[in-house]
């Protein structure tokens, strides 16, 4: 399990994360949304340990995670938003690189690189240089580099971000087998999407706090199941309501521009953001 | 075991640019006999020795001091502040003073492997020096001392910029004062009191003893050591730093 309690971060006079609590349980799958600079790429950095916190405190498995906490680290696999390989590798010098700085033997590594690179297509590319390798081939490694060593714990800040929809839809198909092998993670994206493919628990994050934190179906519930979208004095509304009818009703009144559809969790996101401006 | 695995991909990266090293870190110690061997020749001689055979000691020191001190620099400040690569050794499970230590190795060795060429370079030339294990111990302890403080410069400064301004105003003032291109005695005491702060001092006065087959200096020794031990346990400090670049 990882708490988050009462967690601080301030970077001169901005202030990154507020007080802000989290609880993940093991097994868990949760996404953080938020708009940009709402504090979700901080509070990763914090939970891996490559950030200190001001104030407040993380436990992972009731240790606090520490420069030299290899106890906790060794359970940790992390994504994270930049790419951040080593130019010079191969994608099998990457994998084999990874698994000795997690004390793994020869022999789990080659069984372990093996099994990831054949799930993520990257066999035939093994010898080629991570400076040669596309977009999408660098996301693909930096994910089967955190599972290498088959964590406990995955924190992915924005995994797919920058990548084309069909390689986005294979690391989502990954990243469900991970869950359904009852790995617990952590994700933050601004794919709403992902998150809603993804994730069993939703928390919306803004100004470094967490706002809502709920089931992706509950978000939409408390927002209303159904959504008018109409067009007016040239800009696009939005308005929510909890049942089909309440929608009709209202939309009767709108005349031709608008259209009536399930609320979706962007819808809920928007909503939020919106929200926050205001 | 983290240490070995950083050599190893100190190695891949050592082995992959091989000719691009070697090629760049032969050129110095050509100019170098170009210049002091062809240009000056034997028309200046400091203590019964050609300037060239004289200088050598103190080139030697200070390749091996430039070598040792970019390679590590170089290397963790690009993979720190442009690949971010860095950040993958602090989060997986590595002891940071393994971590130190392995890159300060890596330094060392290309610092070594920097050494041997002019040695290699000048023999071609006809120039034979005193290579045994008091020459080779010096420049252990030489390119170790400059790794260290490689290491701590790439961990601490944030921007590329600020890395050239650190090299201007440590690596290449040393470069110059330490006696290496000519005898400190008729240095002015002050100016000879600040020199001999120096660890580049120390080290090319311990090369050129080892070479002219003089008695090597203690206290040298020691300053050398210490300022060792203090680089290496900073470089372990300031990994503890965090990291907001």
């Amino acid at each position: 399990m990882i708490e988050i309690k009462n967690i601080s971060k301030k970077y001169g006079n901005n202030i990154a994360v507020n007080k802000l609590n989290l609880k993940i349980e093991k097994g868990d799958f949760i996404g953080l949304l938020g708009p940009n600079g709402a504090g979700k790429t901080t509070l990763i950095k914090m939970i891996v340990g490559l950030l200190n916190a001001d104030s407040g405190e993380i436990l992972i498995e009731n240790e606090r995670l520490f420069r030299n906490n290899l106890n906790i680290k060794s359970k940790l696999g992390v994504v994270p938003q930049h790419i951040n390989l080593d130019k010079e590798l191969s994608i099998y010098e990457h994998m084999y690189f990874t698994g000795k700085l997690y004390k793994m033997d020869k022999k789990t590594i080659v069984d372990r690189t093996e099994e990831i690179l054949e799930f993520l297509e990257l066999n035939k590319h093994r010898k080629k240089l991570c400076k040669n390798l596309s977009g999408g081939m660098q996301r693909k490694l930096m994910i089967g580099r955190a599972i290498l060593h088959n964590p406990d714990y995955i924190i992915l800040d924005e995994p797919t971000v920058g990548i084309d929809l069909n390689t986005r839809i294979e690391i989502w198909d990954m990243l469900k087998k991970m869950k359904n092998d009852g790995k617990t993670m952590l994700l933050t994206t601004h794919y709403i999407e992902e998150a809603e493919s993804l994730c069993e628990r939703v928390a919306l994050m803004d100004l470094g706090k967490i706002f809502y934190d709920d089931s992706p179906k509950k978000l939409i519930e408390k927002l209303g199941k159904k959504t008018v979208e109409y067009f007016k004095e040239g800009k696009t509304f939005y308005d929510y309501k909890d049942s089909l009818n309440e929608a009709k009703q209202f939309s009767n009144s709108l005349g031709e521009n608008y259209m009536v559809r399930d609320t979706t969790l962007e819808d809920v996101f928007y909503s939020f953001a919106n929200k926050r401006v205001e | 075991m983290e240490v070995l695995t950083i050599l190893w991909r100190e190695w891949i990266f050592f082995k992959r640019r091989f000719w691009h090293i070697t090629s760049a870190l032969i050129i110095s110690p050509l100019l170098y006999i170009v210049t002091f061997g062809y240009g000056i020749g034997d028309s200046l001689i400091i203590d019964g020795k050609s300037y060239l055979f004289y200088i050598l000691p103190g080139v030697i020191s200070l390749t091996v001091m430039r070598t040792s001190y970019s390679a590590i620099a170089m290397r963790i400040s690009i993979s720190r502040l442009h690949e971010k690569s860095f950040e993958n050794y602090i989060i997986s499970p590595t002891r940071m003073q393994y971590l130190t230590l392995g890159h300060v190795l890596a330094g060392s060795l290309r610092g070594l492997y920097a050494g041997f060429l002019i040695v290699l370079i000048v023999s071609i030339f006809g120039i034979y020096l005193n290579v045994g294990f008091a020459f080779l111990g010096i420049c252990i302890l030489n390119s170790l001392l400059f790794s260290s403080l490689g290491f701590i410069a790439a961990m601490w400064i944030d921007t590329h910029y600020d890395m050239n301004r650190f090299t201007s105003f440590v690596i290449t003032p040393m470069s110059f004062l330490c006696g290496t291109f000519f005898s400190l005695e008729e240095m002015p005491s002050v100016l000879k009191f600040i020199i001999e702060l120096l660890p580049l001092t120390h080290s090319t006065q311990l090369l050129r003893s080892v070479v002219f087959g003089k008695d090597l200096s203690l206290k040298s020794i020691i300053i050398v050591v210490f300022y060792i031990l203090v680089f290496f346990t900073l470089s372990v400090k300031v990994c503890y730093r965090e990291d907001r670049s």
